[in-house]
């Protein structure tokens, strides 16, 4: 069996698990499976052991694990109260206690406390029918990273079993509007991929928009309304900092960064009033015109090669996607034909697929579009489905949706089969931006 | 030390949150919704639109948003998708037009919106051409360009909340705000 050692010490979102205390405040985020897929896989993850001081570990690392895999809508661990034996080394698997209650996969652990505040977690992964182990890993963490650990073992089996990296380490942002008294807080929200954690990193009075991930994960770009008037922002999550990029007369909207970082494509419409996409060079504040036209042009995204951006244009009449190349004085190709109304795209990872807001009937739904044939395939089944953000495995979409009349976010697998509910305990939530993969 | 973060993220904001230009929702909603009755006055009441077009020369005496000539009058509607005035809207607009021309202190912000459907940034788009529409109309009645500034607020401040044709007729809209 194979024994990797993964360090779970200074990852990037690590210094967002200390401050679960500001939780309690804003709404809490909670996964519901709407539909999985057929037959899920049946698996049982047993309680890890605890070895350390004290009755119990001081987090529940497979307990965790169990609700990622049961909400990716792909496994179905089984409850703990039907499981006939309880191991956690690997000399104590019997096979034929799991091939009894047919489990096709089992995993067991053991949580161990090596000194004050550090932790090694070691797991193993078994093929129940074949009896044989898959792989096994051992990582170490402090208390405050148990639940990042957590998350990358979720992620390991997920890989271990789909081929898939998993998704569960990542996070979303998101906008949430909540009524306080008279007044109206918007307040731009970083929380883990399944809703926890969530932590304010702008509130204000006025609108906040449009989040968008650099590609390091570290930084998002947000529209801002204060003072009347709309602004640009990129802020460094880790120290709040942030910097006015854009603040020119008329929209400064729907910002986001190149590939590599160093632009930014945005909306801005300045005297005229009429909407285009620039490119601004975030070093230099070289900013490029992309597109002129009398239109609305708006909702811009790179391809992964950064060589040209995807948009959303009125010129045909009704909102349609365009493909331009990045430079001034390239010439835009219609690339969505199917239905009037195509708009605010997001690229696959991959760069072969577009998920659009697509008209359906009079609603608005979330859909597949292949940009090199046009082929449209609807996903959500909602009435105001929109902003579409890939998950960085491509194999899911985050995207915002209304459900009495109240906005929540959703998610779908990108082949239609799992749909899932992300409801807000308090307020609406909407405009999820599913973060890039985090950097270890 | 993230507790820091959170704090200063705080503070940061803090600075600029302390503005009162903008309406909160539930005034921009009663706003709108004297909008609308003054422009059941105007259809109803030729006595009061009657007098403002004899004597043009005094409005520059009234007060936007006070009053029930078409002065009053500080939200206009647009039809769906589009952002050209209707024609109901250019009485109230000249009177605007003529307001800022006669009083070159006074300055107007026009903040232009939109219905739910169709997506937010889109939706921006469409405010600002509605916005931009109404300072062009402003202008050729004598406002001056540094006393018009637009912002579009898209779908993001709703002046009536919900799903229906009423909502919907509502938040199409653009609102002057005199500063």
């Amino acid at each position: 069996m194979k024994i990797f050692q993964v360090l779970c010490s200074k990852r990037l979102f690590a210094c967002f698990i200390s401050v679960s205390l500001v939780s309690s405040a804003i709404g809490q985020l909670r996964v519901e499976i709407r539909r999985g897929v057929e037959r899920p896989v049946p698996m049982a993850i047993v309680p890890f052991s605890w070895e350390g001081l004290g009755a119990v570990s001081p987090f529940d690392v497979s307990g965790l694990v169990a609700a990622d895999l049961g909400q990716s809508g792909r496994f179905a661990p089984m409850d703990v109260r039907d499981m006939v034996s309880l191991p956690s080394l690997p000399e104590d698997v019997r096979f034929q206690d799991w091939q009894i209650v047919e489990v096709d996969y089992l995993v067991i652990g053991r949580v161990i406390e090596d000194t004050f505040d550090a932790y090694t977690i070691v797991f193993q992964l078994y093929d129940v029918l074949r009896g044989e182990p898959i792989v096994g890993y051992r990582l170490t963490a402090s208390g405050a990273e148990l639940r990042t650990a957590s998350h990358r073992i979720s992620d390991m089996v997920y890989e271990e079993l789909t081929g898939l990296p998993g998704v569960f380490g990542t996070s979303i942002a998101y906008v949430s509007e909540q009524q306080e008294g008279d007044e109206t807080r918007f307040r731009l929200i970083v929380s883990d991929a399944d809703g926890a954690n969530p932590i304010i990193v702008a509130d204000s009075p006025d609108p906040l928009m449009s989040p968008a991930w650099s590609p390091d994960g570290r930084r998002l770009a947000y529209v801002s309304f204060e003072g009347a008037q709309s602004s640009i922002y990129i802020q460094t999550l880790r120290t709040g900092a942030r910097e006015r990029v854009s603040a020119r007369a008329g929209i400064n909207g729907a910002p986001v960064f190149s590939p590599d970082g160093t632009h930014l494509a945005l909306t801005l419409s300045r005297d005229q009033g009429n909407s285009d996409i620039y490119m601004l060079e975030l070093a230099t504040q070289v900013l490029t015109r992309l597109t002129q036209h009398s239109a609305i042009d708006t909702e811009a995204v790179w391809t992964p090669d950064g060589e040209s951006l995807y948009f959303t244009s009125g010129r045909a009449g009704g909102p349609q996607i365009y493909q331009i190349a990045a430079r001034a004085g390239a010439r835009a190709q219609r690339v969505t034909f199917e239905g009037s109304y195509n708009a605010r795209s997001r690229i696959s990872p991959g760069g072969d697929r577009l998920a659009v807001v697509h008209e359906d009937r009079g609603n608005y739904r979330i859909a597949l579009v292949d940009p090199d044939t046009g082929l449209t395939q609807v996903l959500s089944t909602g009435q105001q489905d929109e902003s579409p953000s890939f998950a960085p495995n491509g194999a899911l979409i985050i995207y915002a949706t209304q459900e009495d009349g109240r906005g929540v976010l959703a998610s779908v697998s990108t082949d239609g089969r799992i749909h899932r509910q992300i409801v807000s305990v308090a307020g609406q939530v909407r405009e999820p931006a599913w973060s890039p993969f985090p950097r270890i | 030390m993230t507790r820091s973060l959170i704090v200063l993220a705080l503070v940061v904001l803090a600075g600029c949150s302390g503005n009162n230009a903008t309406l909160p929702d539930s005034e921009a909603g009663s706003a709108a919704a004297s909008g609308t009755n003054t422009a059941n006055n105007v259809a109803g009441g030729a006595t009061t639109t009657g007098m403002g077009a004899q004597g043009g020369l005094n409005v520059s005496r009234e007060t936007p948003g006070e009053g029930s000539g078409p002065l009053s009058r500080l939200v206009i509607y647009f039809d769906y998708d589009r952002s050209e005035i209707r024609s109901d809207s250019n009485e109230m607009l000249a009177a605007h037009g003529e307001y800022l021309s006669a009083n070159n202190d006074a300055q107007v912000r026009l903040e232009g919106h939109a219905d739910e459907r169709g997506t937010r940034e889109y939706n921006i788009g469409l405010g600002e051409q509605r916005a931009q529409a109404v300072r062009r109309l402003l202008l050729l009645q004598g406002a001056s360009a540094d006393q018009v500034r637009t912002v579009s607020y898209g779908e993001e401040r709703p002046a009536m909340s919900g799903s229906n044709d009423e909502a919907y007729g509502l938040n199409r809209r653009v609102e002057l705000v005199y500063r």
